[in-house]
């Protein structure tokens, strides 16, 4: 089907694995207009969701079945929750209800016949928390194990549409980045090149979490929190990552207003391949003789330590008070104008 | 005799399937199969024990600040933190939001689209209830989403975003609001009990909680406004379909007790069994692993020394699900647990005249938006802004400790041991692991294997609508089930 043509609805078909649903649940506080409306809007009609569809038992396996025979044309794929392979490549960890199938299996087999292919979160498209650790489930994304092209689908897959998979990271996914990157899709206006490095649209992975970050002036001058409740910068003490992870939490916002840094604790890359295994603690900064080792994406580090250390000197003291305060203790100057006449 | 397995089994939190023995026109025999394992046990195994706020919550993507709750509460056990009181506030009221936006989700989103299904095309009650509740297309889900998505602003202002805040701590909450936010989280509050008063009760929520009998719940039915309510319209399909008479497990309930506030709960700590109050002995739970796909762990095991080991070939078994018990004994949680443990009246009158099923599963949810939307309200109110929040809790080295707490679905308990720093061990039991609980050693089954014994299965039926509305009625989260 050609993208942007013919008055059929586009049709889409949601699996669940290896994850915690979290995604699905993010996805219906998307607003204005809600999930359901979106889809009217989009003209895209659900032939299944595992929380939303009446359909049950019996019910979905014939959806399937349709879909497998062609008799329903599948548009739209979108996995939420890593594959999970183990033990043994068996697929046995999970196994369809219903069926006994692996998973596995039939997530390939219906990725074979849909014109897009939509990894949901960071589970689906890099393995994400589910892959932590030994990993002893053998979690994997649909088209990345971690950074690394591959995964279930292995690294020359091609949906129908001749796209990529395409990986809506997130722990969990903002519900406008998967909103508007079905809209485009319905629209026919999403471009080869709207996708980043990692097949993740750049809507939302052209940003840094730094970007639009409430505590940019601390940042400027390097005064930092001292503990998770403060004002300060999060990144010299408790780890924050927001200047190398690709999202625009702090610009785009969630719930209503906000974001992991606004409600004070520090971003933990949940939108990058691997953060389910930092090589430290989440709420630690890993420093080389004082200096954090990771650095501000694309930033010289002898320039990065230059100006922090000039940064550092020239601190207003309100800004070095309200860093670790829990509240502005030291508002900024209010400037007497002219006396009126 | 028949077999039929049923699944996949959609409109709960997870993958599910049931396994039937049918005769007579009746199930005969269930087995519930959780077809999914992740091993959450041996991904925190071995780490910092403060990161463990960052991988529990992500066992589960609907009670994700439930897991936060009580991996929070084991770590200040450990650590022995004091939490201000702002941090108590602030916590109550992020897990109570959670609380109450799953039983609402629940009700509208996974209940009541079965009772819009052909199979009641007959039913005096089926178009208006088709047109309000059908899934997807029906009027009520769009509304209850965007209700839903308002009332969520409040995860937003007080703990940054849901799911998967990391806005709860040992110490209690990362973010100190001002003033003009509580006054935004008081507003927020009003405009979601105006949604509950117009469209699920079309009454004050304060005379809803005040039914103290079946009887006066039949006088308040008959009200226009009442009866008209979302509510009211269950109450009446309930009747017709005898929902009453439908799903009932062991009446033996379980609560830990739901919202800590100075020293004592909003909700009892306790057990109810067929209508007596019994102190709760958490020394008495164990893990049985007999029925699941696990190694050997030498009979049932207290879970802070419980262990999680899989084994796809074991023999005998048939889920991913351990099988926890309470003295030896099954148990069922949830609202309904909670509620008649709490001794709210109408519920223990439901209780006392037709135990646990279907019906009073629903209602007792429902009750329960109505007890906890108020003791939100008091809570924001009680906030007091420009005191602490939070306080920094000690690294831990060798430690020990419980979290137990009531999440939505019911009783969550996270079990840690520390040792050198690190997670030595840390086991977790959700409430759906005691509802979904397979057969213990002793071939005794679980909850909801009980409840579903005897649920009619009509001519022609292949996915009987009776076993639908008796597994939804535990409202079960899979994905906490297993982990």
């Amino acid at each position: 089907m050609a993208d942007g043509g013919g008055a059929r609805q586009r049709t889409l078909l949601w699996l669940q694995s290896g994850g915690c649903g979290g995604c699905t649940m993010s996805l219906i506080c998307a607003e204005q207009p809600d999930f359901l409306s979106t889809l009217d809007i989009a003209g895209i009609r659900l032939l299944w969701h595992p929380s939303l569809s009446a359909a049950t038992g019996v019910e979905v396996r014939t959806i399937i079945d349709e879909v497998r025979s062609g008799a329903i044309p599948l548009d739209i794929l979108c996995l939420e929750g890593s594959v999970i392979q183990g033990p043994n490549g068996s697929g046995k960890f999970h196994q369809q209800a219903g069926t006994g199938t692996p998973m596995k299996d039939i997530i390939a087999e219906l990725a074979g016949l849909a014109h897009d292919v939509l990894a949901i979160g960071t589970c689906a498209a890099f393995g994400g928390i589910t892959a932590g650790g030994a990993n002893h489930v053998e979690a994997t994304g649909l088209a990345y194990d971690g950074s690394e092209p591959g995964g279930l689908l292995g690294p020359s897959f091609r949906a129908r549409s001749g796209r990529p998979v395409i990986n809506i990271s997130g722990c969990p996914i903002h519900p406008s980045w998967v909103v508007e990157t079905l809209l485009q899709l319905a629209l026919g206006t999403l471009r080869q090149g709207d996708l980043d490095a990692l097949e993740r649209p750049r809507l939302y992975a052209d940003h840094l979490v730094h970007h639009g970050c409430s505590r940019n002036e601390y940042y400027e001058y390097k005064a930092s929190a001292e503990k998770l409740s403060n004002l300060g910068c999060l990144m010299e003490h408790l780890g924050c990552m927001a200047t190398q992870v690709h999202a625009d939490c702090n610009i785009r916002l969630w719930n209503g207003g906000s974001s992991c840094t606004r409600a004070g604790y520090p971003c933990i890359s949940c939108t990058e391949p691997g953060f389910e295994d930092p090589s430290h603690p989440f709420l630690e900064t890993p420093k080389l003789a004082g200096i954090p080792v990771g650095l501000p994406t694309d930033m010289p580090k002898a320039w990065f330590v230059a100006l922090a250390a000039l940064s550092k000197a020239a601190t207003p003291n309100r800004v070095k008070m309200n860093a670790v305060a829990d509240y502005i203790i030291t508002p900024p100057t209010v400037a007497k104008g002219r006396p009126r006449k | 005799m028949s077999r039929r397995i049923v699944g996949p089994f959609n409109r709960v939190e997870g993958d599910l399937e049931i396994r039937l023995e049918i005769e007579d026109g009746a199930v005969k025999a269930a087995w519930v199969n959780s077809p999914l394992y992740r091993g959450f046990e041996q991904i925190l195994g071995g780490r910092d024990p403060r990161d463990a706020l960052v991988y529990t919550p992500r066992i589960c993507g609907i009670c994700s600040v439930s897991q936060s709750m009580a991996a929070a509460i084991a770590l200040a056990e450990a650590g022995a933190v004091e939490v201000p009181t702002n941090g108590r506030l602030v916590r109550n009221l992020v897990l109570g939001v959670e609380n109450v936006a799953d039983h609402l989700t629940h009700f509208y989103l996974f209940f009541m689209p079965d009772f819009a299904r052909p199979i009641y095309a007959h039913e005096p009650w089926h178009g208006e209830v088709a047109a309000r509740f059908k899934a997807v297309d029906g009027a009520a889900a769009r509304e209850v989403l965007s209700a839903r998505a308002a009332f969520m602003h409040i995860m937003g202002m007080l703990a940054g975003h849901w799911p998967h805040t990391l806005g709860l701590q040992p110490g209690g909450t990362t973010h100190s609001i001002d003033g003009a936010t509580q006054a935004r989280v008081l507003a927020t509050l009003a405009g979601f009990r105006r949604f509950l008063e117009t469209r699920m009760f079309g009454d004050r929520l304060e005379e809803v909680t005040a039914l103290a009998s079946v009887r006066e719940l039949d006088a308040w039915r008959q009200r226009e406004a009442s009866a008209g309510s979302d509510f009211g319209v269950f109450l009446k399909l309930a009747d017709g379909l005898g929902l009453s008479a439908l799903g009932r497990a062991t009446d033996r309930f379980l609560s830990y007790g739901a919202y800590a506030l100075n020293g004592g709960f909003l909700f009892k700590r306790g057990v109810n069994a067929q209508g007596a109050d019994e102190a709760l002995d958490v020394t008495q739970i164990t893990e049985d692993s007999s029925s699941g796909w696990f190694a050997a762990s030498n009979g049932p095991r207290h879970p802070s020394r419980g262990v999680t080991i899989p084994d796809a070939d074991a023999k005998g078994a048939y889920t991913w699900c351990k099988a926890p018990r309470l003295d030896g004994k099954v148990v069922e949680v949830g609202a309904l647990a909670r509620q008649t443990v709490d001794g709210h009246p109408l519920i223990r009158d439901l209780v006392r005249t037709s135990g646990g099923n279907v019906a009073n599963r629903v209602i007792a949810r429902l009750i329960e938006i109505a007890r906890v939307v108020p003791a939100l309200e008091e809570w924001a109110r009680g906030i007091s802004p420009h005191e602490p929040f939070f306080v920094d809790a000690p690294a831990l080295a060798n430690a020990e400790g419980a979290g137990l707490i009531e999440a939505a679905r019911g009783s969550l308990g996270h079990w840690l041991s520390v040792k050198n720093g690190r997670i030595l061990n840390y086991q977790i039991v959700a409430p759906t692991t005691w509802n979904f609980s397979p057969r213990d050693a002793s071939g005794v089954p679980g909850a909801c294997e009980m409840a579903l014994v005897g649920a009619p299965v009509r001519e022609g039926e292949v996915d009987p609508v009776a076993v639908q509305h008796i597994v939804r009625s535990f409202d079960p989260c899979m994905v906490c089930t297993v982990h």
